[in-house]
């Protein structure tokens, strides 16, 4: 008897949330939700921090190699924002009721998931422009129309962000472009990067929407409001002519304008790479994995000081 | 030499300080014990590379060669650096960082607040803006300073050890030479020798908080780094950074 | 990889200039008040946006919930007196 009244009580409930979701209003967190959205916001979200935190560690590779001290700056601007973005978004996931301490775990276990596209080495300096261009133009891509999603922790997140990140893109297309105008070496060497990182990039917007497991739900509860696909093309569409304007060739020969539907048509993604990262199959996982693991290892002990002086202090 | 050469020279040696303390911050990003720390810590780099490129580009104008300020940083070898040793040793861990921070920073924080009464408008003018960066970068390690000595058993002893092994380098924090006296002669640069005892109850203050113990005097205290006499971290450090410009001398970046 | 050492969350509210309100920006994890106040400053000041800065443990908070929307702040919106517009100017009058 109780059981079947808190099981109508539940799908009122789910009646009204989804209502509210149709009607474009924002849920906060002490809003009631479905447990699966409540699962898969914070699974997104966790793993959306995580991304910025391991993120950090290709740049920060580059960092004390920059070749000029404005460079240098910038770099370690960039790296230090996405440390903040790391944040924001934890905080907000955080609101959701697990503990940033245990959403850095589940990374630390390999449990957690973060972005494939920081499982590759960077090899050379173009790679700091090829970053901050492709990466995170195509990280704008998302979270520009996450922004706009029902959950109010992770819109605002992203809006903060956004409006933090767009030097992140102008200053590695800056990088590009400077290259590109240097000498030989250095055309060779953004070329370089643009080969490594252009499949990869695309690769950033997830599964074709065909073979994309959660996508229907998460658009349902507008957590999601653009499908992989569209996003993709999106990125795609912007970022050719950035490329051709400085002389940078798209590795891919079946790149084409296509002008009836007013976008550009490209060759295969290699799926079987992208899942084989995922599954912690790429040139980096090991190695990002360990680099965090380390560092929060060795942070252990200074955490655990200014706690016990903190215990020690505290007032009675 | 005359009042020019003596001003670039000055100012090269506190913009080579600037930049290898800001290289050392760099080494931290992505691997600090708290995601805020590293913030903490890349906000503290920023400052000093800005402190950096500041004094270079003053130096490269004073010298008037057509150099700039990466010309300055990226084309030296390490005889030919002249920061102060304290700032090129490792990391090690982030009691030696925050040691080093603060034992850096305070004397740093006392030559800002001199040179901020300097005779040379560019230089009061930089001095002011290091200042408050460094009357900051001091809050923040003493704060730690505090806590690592009067937290765990494990981090007293790091931030002793951490103490006792950086205080070689803490009398060369006030070496002066004869590019100083004819500065102090002419009104642009401050008399260190007269910040030291300042310096010292900064110190005493923080220590006595975190319980650290001060280093007895008569140990070994080395010099030099002002004419190019340094660690043999250095080298490493400079190879490093100056990898892409060395390797690419004709490529604008 | 121990739970025991997070330490607690501060809400940041950020004082954009001088003579505004503080606003919320978000949180940090700090072990204390003095840290707390040193996180926010580099987490939610690097690009100038604040004057002043209050930290408040995340924990002291207390916020009404969505259940309380109706009781709470429904009854204020048969008081449309408590607005200016509700009254009307005789007319010919141009300011009062």
């Amino acid at each position: 008897m109780n059981q079947q009244i808190i099981q109508e009580d539940d799908i009122r409930r789910e009646e009204e949330f989804n209502a509210r979701i149709a009607a474009g209003k924002t849920i906060e967190p002490k809003d009631w939700m479905p447990e699966r959205y409540r699962r898969q916001l914070l699974r997104m979200m966790s793993q959306h921090a995580h991304s910025e935190v391991v993120g950090m560690l290709p740049e920060g590779n580059w960092l004390t190699r920059a070749p000029s001290l404005m460079r240098k700056a910038v770099l370690l601007a960039k790296i230090q924002d996405e440390a903040g973005h790391g944040l924001y978004i934890y905080s907000g996931a955080e609101t959701l009721g697990t503990d940033r301490s245990e959403m850095i775990d589940q990374l630390l276990s390999g449990k957690a998931k973060y972005s494939s596209i920081f499982n590759y080495p960077t090899l050379n300096w173009a790679d700091m422009g090829a970053i901050g261009w492709l990466v995170d133009g195509a990280a704008i891509v998302n979270q520009t129309v996450l922004a706009k999603c029902s959950y109010g922790p992770y819109a605002r997140a992203m809006v903060r962000i956004c409006k933090e990140e767009n030097f992140h893109n102008k200053q590695g297309y800056q990088i590009m472009a400077v290259l590109m105008r240097g000498t030989k070496a250095q055309q060779e060497m953004a070329q370089d990067a643009m080969n490594r990182w252009w499949w990869p990039s695309l690769m950033m917007f997830g599964p074709p929407d065909k073979d994309s497991p959660n996508s229907g739900d998460l658009m349902r509860w507008k957590v999601k409001l653009q499908s992989n696909d569209d996003l993709r093309q999106r990125f795609i569409d912007r970022t050719v002519p950035q490329a051709e304007a400085i002389g940078l060739r798209i590795p891919d020969d079946k790149l084409k304008w296509n002008p009836q539907t007013r976008h550009y048509e490209f060759g295969e993604i290699n799926w079987e790479e992208f899942n084989n990262v995922i599954r912690g199959n790429g040139p980096c996982n090991k190695l990002r994995l360990k680099q965090r693991r380390d560092a929060h290892a060795e942070g252990n002990w200074v955490r655990e000081a200014a706690a016990a002086y903190a215990a020690k202090h505290a007032r009675a | 030499m005359n009042t020019n050469d003596a001003l670039y020279t000055y100012c090269v040696r506190l913009a080579d300080t600037a930049v290898i303390l800001s290289q050392r911050f760099c080494e931290w990003c992505g691997h600090g014990p708290i995601l805020e720390e590293d913030i903490a810590m890349s906000n503290m780099g920023l400052d000093l590379i800005g402190q950096a490129r500041g004094f270079y580009a003053y130096a490269a104008a004073l010298e008037n060669k057509g150099r700039s300020e990466d010309d300055i940083a990226f084309h030296r070898n390490e005889r030919e650096f002249t920061n102060r040793c304290m700032v090129e040793q490792p990391n090690y861990d982030f009691a030696y960082t925050m040691v080093r921070s603060f034992l850096h920073g305070a004397a740093a924080y006392l030559q800002y607040r001199e040179l901020t009464k300097s005779g040379d408008e560019t230089v009061s003018g930089l001095a002011a803006k290091s200042l408050k960066e460094m009357t900051y970068h001091v809050r923040h390690s003493s704060e730690w300073l505090i806590r690592l000595g009067d937290g765990t058993d494990e981090s007293k002893v790091r931030v002793q050890n951490a103490v006792d092994d950086l205080w070689q380098f803490t009398d060369e924090l006030f070496e002066m030479d004869e590019v100083d006296q004819m500065l102090i002669r002419n009104g642009i640069a401050c008399d260190l020798t007269q910040l030291r005892q300042e310096w010292d109850q900064m110190v005493d203050e923080v220590f006595s908080k975190a319980g650290i113990t001060k280093p007895a005097p008569g140990g070994f205290q080395s010099k030099g780094g002002m004419k190019g006499m340094h660690s043999e971290h250095l080298g490493h450090l400079l190879s490093e950074m100056q990898f892409l410009q060395r390797a690419y001398p004709d490529a604008k970046w | 990889m121990s739970n025991q050492h997070q330490w607690p969350a501060w809400e940041v509210f950020t004082q954009k200039t001088d003579g505004e309100a503080h606003e919320h920006a978000g949180n940090v994890h700090a072990p204390d008040a003095e840290m707390a106040l040193l996180n926010a400053r580099d987490v939610y000041g690097r690009r100038q946006e604040a004057v002043n800065i209050w930290v408040v443990p995340s924990s002291a908070i207390t916020a009404s919930t969505p259940d309380d929307v109706g009781p709470f702040f429904d009854p204020a919106n048969d008081k449309m007196y408590r607005w200016p517009n509700y009254f009307k100017t005789p007319d010919g009058i141009k300011q009062i």
